[in-house]
């Protein structure tokens, strides 16, 4: 397919791809914010969950929160490779990116294994339920940053579609930013 | 694929800007132009309307000859009935509305209507649809799985449709929600690019205030929808687990709210019904100023008074449900709100209105819909104001009065606004015209019996007659309004017979209709630029449109023409004469 | 004007009755002149040959304020709505007056169970009467309702008395009436709550003092005479 006239156009002065970027992470800010919302909306009425809570992991979480906080950081050293044209080095940050994504899932599925075993299962309370819920909506979106990071990356290896580097980098920010939220909000108030 | 690859491979050798449209099979299953995507949008959603149609014939003649088998049909239980209107008001919504307003046509118009050759993110427009077609295709099948269809309402509240016991459709109900979710993730898709699009890929010189409407009202509307609809699908998720998971979120012996749901629900809920109205006013807007001769009175008004609808609308929600059980105190800040945005919208209507001020009126086939949609959306809009005032909707919730209420808005956006965008666009889209006599004749069959169907549907509202129900005869009070329900039901069998006029001129205009010009209606916005149809890339590559001026100079003193393109340049200033 | 239609049949079915016919007039009004304008508009400046239209851009004095008057009005118009269903919300839905009788309505699928006080007068007693399908109370007593689900969400719906009210599981919602009429009514499910929401009629059998007691010492369950 041979890329439209449209998409080289910017009469805003914005480029396309950033402009695309910003909206999707506006709608999913609306679909976190409403499942957090309706998660504090009924902690409050259930003190009682706080007992539910402290079964969580809180180290492990706060490991997890370092690790996604570097990969932003290395997120943010690729833009930087990318914005000197260096595609090569751009690359390598994004795959460490990636790799902070998949350590990230490796340590969930494990602390997940490990609670379901205790028999802390989606169906055990109504906190339980919102904890895998909320987490794992966060893990889907990591997932899915990390497969189109991916691909990003071995592009920008190439020297190709740099301008992407940046894009796929606001879209890691807005899932850090979605577990700074879930990470006090499922493990630490009480 | 590998066509495609092998095509595009070409292209790039060639270094030239030409594009190869794929054909056959392969168009439509891969094809990126937006003219290809919107018209697959078009007929799904005219297909699911017949669907849709067809539903609301079996219920009706049912609820008119309770018991007796419906032709081509057959018996209707009462599940199949809860199944019906579900289904029914689902696909309206969801699978006709939204793909033909906004889908269909924002995605034929948007490029061609601000000067561009295609959308900006095409891949992502050809993926939109296919998620979208999956989604077609489940809400489908929901209806024939074990245990049949969902019919807990199109609003799915639970309890009922969290749990099988209750709603005895275990499978329909789970199916029912991952349709919407698909619908909800193409429309997400679309909105990226309809926003974009018209924010970065504008003709040189086309302003903000340059744009047309049609382009400004779809994507107000895609923003709307953007905001409005993540909470819900926080929410669906929710429901998803409850259903299928054990979960208990709205579960209220488990620690769960059913409020919440409706909360959620209605929070995009109230929001989406002017995702779909904003398209169609834009429609109708385009009609009006080209068949009116007029430039619209008031653009920045209008504007402004649609994004104020847009952003009261995120403050309404809760008037669906002053008697659910809320916090009364709550009741009086949503009567409140939902009067407050009775203005902005009155507003666009008065503009609209004093548009026809002054104009030179032609009532050709589009015209004639446009206008309709205005006249029966009055009522709409003004009967919503009964149900706005808490203490009104105490008597009036979940009665026929409602349900009145929003056929007179959704029939004019829904069908009116399809119907009028069509007439109107059909040259453009087909490179043919279709026959006025036909479509006048269509256009009042299909008005007349849509006011003999619904007006009396006011009165049985009045007269406390509720909703979802399959056979009023069970209830004493209610069995003597039968020829009420009689009447309405023989006025949609007319209605929908007169819509084979419609497909009558559809199909015989295309196959040997008379050829169309660029420009059949003299109109200003640039889409009349093209040909008729537009080709592959809309333009040639070198001779992509220039805006130099607003899309509504109609009757410009400075013209001998009644019209003025946007793309044609200002005439150059006379030379000045030597000096005297 | 609504009991042109259907009877009013409890104290506040008049007050929203007053205020569907406010909204009536004052939207009936705006209605007709949007239409009759609107009309009277394209018939006025249909095409005809030698007529052109005129360029208008919105700044006009002379149309604008045939804009900006409406508005202003229409604002108006609002405000009176406002002040209205608040006054009549408050009357139904916001204020109890104090009950002669409490009872308590419980909505499943697919039926109305009712728990009426006994002789005593007194709900939760030994004395209290259960019955499925018809309600019956007294004339011009003010009742509480307990208003409960079983299972799904109803909706304990009485036209007459224009009365309508969500029955939500998990909790319990408190409304009142105050019957004026003497009669058999119609209850009705107003919210669906699966196949059998069609089949949920109940009767609302409104007595005379005397009818009502006679009613009471005949269903008095024997365990409590």
């Amino acid at each position: 397919m041979q890329t439209p006239i449209a998409t080289t156009r910017s009469a805003t002065g914005i480029p396309t791809g950033r402009l695309a970027i910003w909206w999707l992470v506006a709608s999913e800010i609306v679909i976190f914010g409403g499942l957090l919302l309706s998660y504090v909306m009924h902690r409050i009425g259930h003190p009682e969950w706080a007992i539910a809570q402290a079964h969580t992991h809180t180290f492990v979480g706060a490991f997890n929160t370092f690790v996604l906080l570097t990969a932003s950081f290395t997120a943010v050293k690729g833009h930087e490779a990318a914005e000197k044209g260096d595609g090569k080095r751009a690359a390598k940050f994004l795959y460490l990116t990636m790799g902070g994504a998949c350590l990230f899932i490796l340590v969930k599925s494990l602390e997940w294994t490990s609670e379901i075993l205790e028999g802390f299962t989606i169906q055990a309370n109504g906190f339980w339920a919102f904890y895998y819920t909320a987490a794992g909506l966060h893990a889907l979106h990591v997932i899915a940053g990390a497969i189109v990071i991916f691909f990003v990356a071995r592009d920008a290896a190439k020297g190709r579609n740099l301008q992407r580097v940046e894009y796929v980098g606001i879209y890691w920010h807005f899932v850090d930013i979605i577990w700074i939220f879930l990470f006090p909000l499922l493990y630490i108030a009480k | 694929m590998a066509q495609a690859s092998a095509a595009t491979a070409h292209a790039h050798e060639h270094g030239s800007h030409e594009h190869k449209e794929l054909h056959g099979i392969l168009k439509y299953l891969w094809s990126t132009d937006h003219k290809v995507i919107a018209m697959q949008y078009l007929f799904t959603g005219m297909f699911m309307a017949m669907v849709g149609g067809f539903m609301a014939y079996v219920f009706r003649m049912q609820l008119a000859f309770p018991g007796k088998s419906v032709p081509l049909f057959g018996y209707v239980s009462p599940g199949r009935y809860n199944a019906l209107i579900t289904a029914h008001g689902s696909i309206m919504i969801f699978w006709v509305a939204m793909p033909v307003l906004i889908a269909a046509f924002g995605n034929y118009l948007i490029p061609l209507m601000i000067g561009a050759d295609d959308m900006v993110f095409p891949r992502l427009n050809r993926l939109s649809y296919q998620v979208f077609l999956l989604s077609v295709i489940v809400l489908l099948s929901s209806l024939f799985v074990k245990g049949g269809g969902f019919g807990g309402g199109w609003p799915a509240y639970p309890p009922l449709s969290a749990n099988a016991k209750y709603n005895l459709t275990p499978l329909g109900s789970s199916m029912w929600l991952v349709a919407v979710a698909l619908e909800f993730a193409a429309f997400l898709m679309g909105g990226i690019n309809f926003i974009t699009t018209l924010m970065n890929a504008r003709a040189p010189g086309m302003k903000a205030y340059d744009i047309p409407m049609m382009p400004w009202m779809v994507v107000i509307a895609s923003i709307m929808f953007m905001l409005s609809v993540g909470p819900l699908i926080a929410g669906a998720i929710m429901l998803f687990f409850d259903q299928n998971l054990g979960t208990g979120f709205y579960d209220p012996s488990r620690g769960g709210d059913p409020i919440l749901w409706q909360h959620l629900f209605w929070f995009f809920g109230h929001p989406e019904v002017y995702v779909v109205l904003l398209p169609a006013v834009g429609t109708v807007l385009e009609i009006i100023t080209t068949f009116a001769r007029k430039k619209l009175f008031g653009y920045k008004t209008l504007l402004y008074t649609a994004a104020a609808t847009a952003v009261l609308s995120f403050f309404v929600w809760a008037h669906h449900q002053f008697i659910a059980g809320i916090d009364p105190r709550m009741a009086n800040i949503f009567t409140v709100t939902t009067m407050i945005i009775s203005i902005p919208i009155a507003e666009m209507c008065f503009v609209i209105i004093a548009t026809l001020y002054g104009g030179d009126i032609r009532l050709s086939t589009p015209m004639l819909w446009a206008l309709a949609f205005m006249a029966e959306f009055l009522i709409g809009g003004c009967t919503g104001i009964f149900l706005g005032a808490s203490g009104a909707d105490i008597y009036l919730h979940e009665t026929y009065f409602v349900l009145a209420h929003f056929h007179y808005t959704f029939f004019p956006i829904a069908i009116i606004g399809t119907f009028a965008a069509f007439t109107y666009w059909f040259p453009k889209m087909f490179g043919k015209m279709l026959n006025e006599t036909l479509g006048k004749i269509h256009f009042w069959g299909t008005i007349i019996p849509f006011n003999l169907i619904f007006i009396p549907l006011f009165i049985l509202g009045l007269d406390g007659q509720q909703r979802r129900i399959y056979d009023f005869q069970n209830f004493p009070e209610l069995r003597h309004l039968q020829p009420i329900r009689i009447l309405a039901t023989i006025s949609l069998v007319v209605m929908l017979l007169f819509q084979f006029v419609f497909f009558f001129n559809v199909i015989r205009a295309w196959l040997k209709g008379p050829k169309a010009p660029k420009n059949p209606w003299q109109s200003n916005t640039l889409e009349w630029t093209a040909e008729s149809p537009p080709p592959h890339g809309n333009w040639p590559p070198d001779r992509m449109p220039k805006v130099y001026r607003g899309p509504y100079e109609y009757n410009h003193p400075d013209r001998e023409d009644d019209y003025w393109p946007q793309n044609i340049p200002p005439e150059p200033e006379p030379a000045p004469s030597p000096a005297r | 004007m609504l009991h042109g239609l259907i009877p009013e049949a409890s104290s506040f079915a008049g007050n929203i009755d007053w205020l569907i016919f406010l909204v009536l007039v004052l939207v009936g009004f705006w209605f007709i002149v949007a239409e009759g304008v609107f009309f009277w508009l394209i018939f006025r400046f249909r095409s005809r040959p030698g007529h052109k239209g005129q360029y208008l851009t919105g700044h006009e004095k002379h149309v604008e304020r045939w804009i900006k008057i409406p508005h202003a009005l229409v604002l108006i118009c609002d405000v009176i709505i406002i002040i209205g269903a608040v006054h009549v919300w408050y009357i139904v839905k916001m204020h109890l007056p104090p009950a002669d009788y409490t009872v308590r309505v419980t909505g499943q699928q697919w039926d109305w169970v009712f728990q009426e006080p006994g002789a005593d007068g007194k709900l939760d007693t030994k004395d209290d009467i259960y019955t499925t399908d018809s309600l019956h109370v007294e004339v011009n007593k003010t009742y509480h309702f307990l208003l409960e689900s079983r299972d799904v969400i109803h909706d304990f719906s009485v036209p007459v008395f224009r009365l309508k009210q969500d029955a939500i599981p998990g909790r319990t919602i408190t409304g009142w009436f105050r019957p004026t009429e003497t009669g058999t009514f119609d209850i009705q499910c107003a919210k669906l709550c699966g196949i059998g929401h069609g089949v949920m009629v109940g009767s609302m059998v409104v007595e005379t003092p005397a009818q009502h007691a006679a009613w009471v010492a005949k269903n008095t369950p024997t365990s409590a005479q």
